[in-house]
């Protein structure tokens, strides 16, 4: 957060459309905003470019946790079956794996689920029920009809006039400012 | 940078039909979907809960009945140890199936079509796995001991098979239910958050507030969840085609005649969304005619369940028919009687309804113009259900009551408890579908509006494009 600011806050812009709202974003990268955030009721296509945003980490998140889940599988049987009390059943082999795979694999994409639900709250930090945006009344359109973008304070280029100015500049309409002060 | 998206944007085919009839605004698909939810409780819709509340009354007292005399109140003997209870736990989870094909074969297919019908679908595929839970829970006749199905240390120092397929399926299907809450409720964290900001009163507020989780669809929020939803969908894939195979292997790897053979697992998979679109079908018709969703679920959607019911149908008639052969073909006795017994036998009958609903219906609609008519398509669906539960029946029962030894051979009948319990889940499934569509958009917004030709960020530029050419001109 810039030092300006004791409280963080946010300006919001409301713009009329995708369109509108792609082309603001690719603005707002290209003047070196790094933390601003665009608000559509459903994902846009080409936003993340458009906002100069990474590749989602969630996969790695997954596809970890899905190995992780496999192999716990894979060692609960082992231990249960061959090790911990092992039984002569249609004199099979201890540890014959075939056997072993539908619940492995089970594991595996159990572990794997939870792990994108939940590494994708976490990222997001969410539950987040409080939130500066949820300040503004015009906000609540943003999961109906409304396309924002939010600018946060604690954006490097962050400042409040002129930030402002650039957004009214960009298109942005009913502009406020939302302050965090509770 | 990526190259890779998750976003479908896929340009509709020259001459297509849209996918969302009546061109709404984004403003007003919210508010026909919230609607449904927001508006008072529908007189119509208490009597219809209050209905099959009762059924699910039914369901719980057969229950208590059967904790308390054992599983002898069901017509089950020797040589028939398995029956209704199973045919009614695979046509339940047979059932499931349609929803996950929905919401992840055809998601990573790109197929647009399905956002009209897939929070339905997944509201259906966990009611059916509720229900399908129910009968294998309690068909172990003492249920206060059916945590022996799971891996917990206990006083025996024992623990479960691992090399059984019985204990597959308990992973397989408890998966299966997991995973398909998950991916139903991250589908629904954006559409709960709508109903966060449309409530008007305080509790609704707090409720929507607290599930919806603090959502502010913000792209830095979707690029995650965009993500996240592709993987569950990815994940939910092989789901599709292995729990089914799984509850297979309960049957093919026994020593049963009619069940020992390596064609169950695909035959099993292609019965279960067979079955599992004749039940979204049956109940996508009724409910797009009672909240007035036309447009939404339109006839192009129908047609599209019916002629993957046709393919499916087909692959089932054709899964009979190699069963015959192979029994013929293997030149062991007894399958060869057990399959000329199913067709000739004491329960020829249901061999032949099975038959006819399952292979013959499905053929109408190789006629567009059958394919295209609801009230065709309705009672085809609900026959082609019967069909499905009678296929388990016929597999079950069958082999099983006349097995080996002719001494031991038995005619199954069913007794007031095998179809107070089957009528019962039938009640739970409605009641539980009737609270969904009382409670949660029943249809997911946030997808509908992301197929929306004005939801593509180019139809503006090449509006604009088109405006300033004409000023040239």
């Amino acid at each position: 957060m810039s030092r300006l600011y004791d409280k963080p806050e946010v300006i919001l812009a409301e713009f009329v459309n995708p369109g509108a709202l792609l082309k603001a974003a690719e603005q707002l990268r290209d003047a070196g905003y790094k933390k601003f955030d665009s608000h559509s009721p459903f994902p846009i296509h080409g936003m993340d470019d458009a906002m100069g945003l990474q590749r989602s980490p969630i996969g790695w998140i997954a596809g970890l946790l899905a190995l992780l889940g496999c192999s716990a599988g894979l060692a609960l049987q082992w231990w249960t079956m061959a090790v911990d009390y092992p039984l002569v059943i249609s004199g099979k082999p201890y540890f014959a794996f075939q056997a072993y795979v539908p619940v492995t694999f089970a594991l595996g994409v159990i572990s794997a689920a939870f792990a994108s639900l939940f590494g994708m709250l976490i990222i997001n930090r969410l539950p987040q029920l409080h939130h500066p945006l949820f300040r503004s009344d015009n906000f609540a359109k943003v999961t109906d009809e409304g396309f924002f973008i939010s600018v946060p304070s604690e954006d490097a280029k962050y400042e409040r006039s002129k930030t402002r100015a650039f957004l009214e500049t960009l298109g942005g309409k009913n502009i406020e400012v939302l302050r965090d002060d509770d | 940078m990526s190259d890779v998206t998750t976003k479908d944007t896929a340009p509709l085919h020259h001459g297509e039909e849209p996918l969302i009839a009546g061109n709404p605004s984004f403003g007003e698909v919210t508010d026909k979907i919230s609607r449904i939810v927001e508006r008072k409780t529908p007189r119509v819709w208490l009597l219809a809960l209050l209905l099959t509340g009762s059924l699910t009354l039914v369901l719980l007292g057969s229950i208590g009945k059967l904790v308390w005399e054992g599983i002898g109140i069901w017509g089950l003997k020797v040589p028939v140890g398995w029956a209704w209870d199973i045919t009614n736990f695979v046509f339940w989870v047979g059932i499931g199936h349609a929803g996950t094909l929905i919401s992840a074969i055809l998601f990573l297919m790109r197929q647009r079509w399905r956002t009209s019908i897939n929070r339905f679908a997944e509201a259906m595929t966990l009611f059916a796995v509720i229900c399908a839970l129910i009968f294998p829970g309690i068909h172990v006749g003492r249920i206060w001991i059916a945590y022996y199905m799971f891996p917990l240390p206990n006083q025996m120092g024992m623990w479960p098979n691992f090399r059984s397929p019985l204990l597959w399926d308990v992973f397989a299907v408890g998966t299966y239910f997991t995973a398909s809450l998950l991916f139903w409720y991250t589908g629904l964290i954006p559409d709960l958050a709508t109903l966060r900001d449309r409530a008007k009163n305080k509790i609704r507020k707090i409720i929507f507030g607290i599930l919806a989780l603090g959502w502010r669809g913000g792209n830095r929020q979707w690029k995650h969840y965009e993500l996240a939803y592709l993987i569950l969908a990815g994940i939910s894939t092989p789901l599709v085609l292995s729990v089914h195979s799984v509850v297979s292997t309960d049957f093919a790897v026994s020593i049963i005649p009619g069940w020992h053979t390596t064609i169950f697992p695909p035959y099993f998979v292609a019965g279960a969304i067979f079955s599992g679109f004749a039940m979204v079908m049956t109940l996508s018709i009724i409910a797009r005619k009672v909240f007035g969703l036309e447009n939404y679920i339109t006839v192009n959607h129908l047609e599209k369940m019916n002629k993957i019911m046709l393919l499916t149908g087909m692959m089932v008639g054709y899964a009979y028919s190699i069963e015959f052969f192979m029994a013929w073909y293997s030149g062991n006795q007894y399958e060869i009687f057990t399959f000329i017994n199913r067709a000739t036998g004491p329960y020829a009958w249901a061999y032949w309804t099975m038959i006819t609903c399952n292979v013959i219906v499905p053929q109408i609609f190789w006629v567009k113009k059958w394919r295209r008519s609801l009230p065709v398509m309705f009672v085809a669906s609900i026959l082609i259900n019967i069909g499905m539960w009678f296929e388990r029946f016929v597999i079950i029962v069958t082999s099983l009551s006349r097995d080996f030894l002719p001494s031991s051979w038995d005619y199954f009948r069913p007794t007031f408890w095998d179809i107070s319990t089957f009528v019962g889940s039938f009640g739970l499934f409605l009641s539980l579908f009737l609270l969904f569509v009382r409670y949660l958009p029943i249809i997911s917004m946030a997808e509908v509006k992301g197929v929306l030709p004005q939801a593509d960020p180019h139809f503006y530029a090449h509006k604009s494009h088109k405006a300033s050419e004409e000023e040239n001109k």
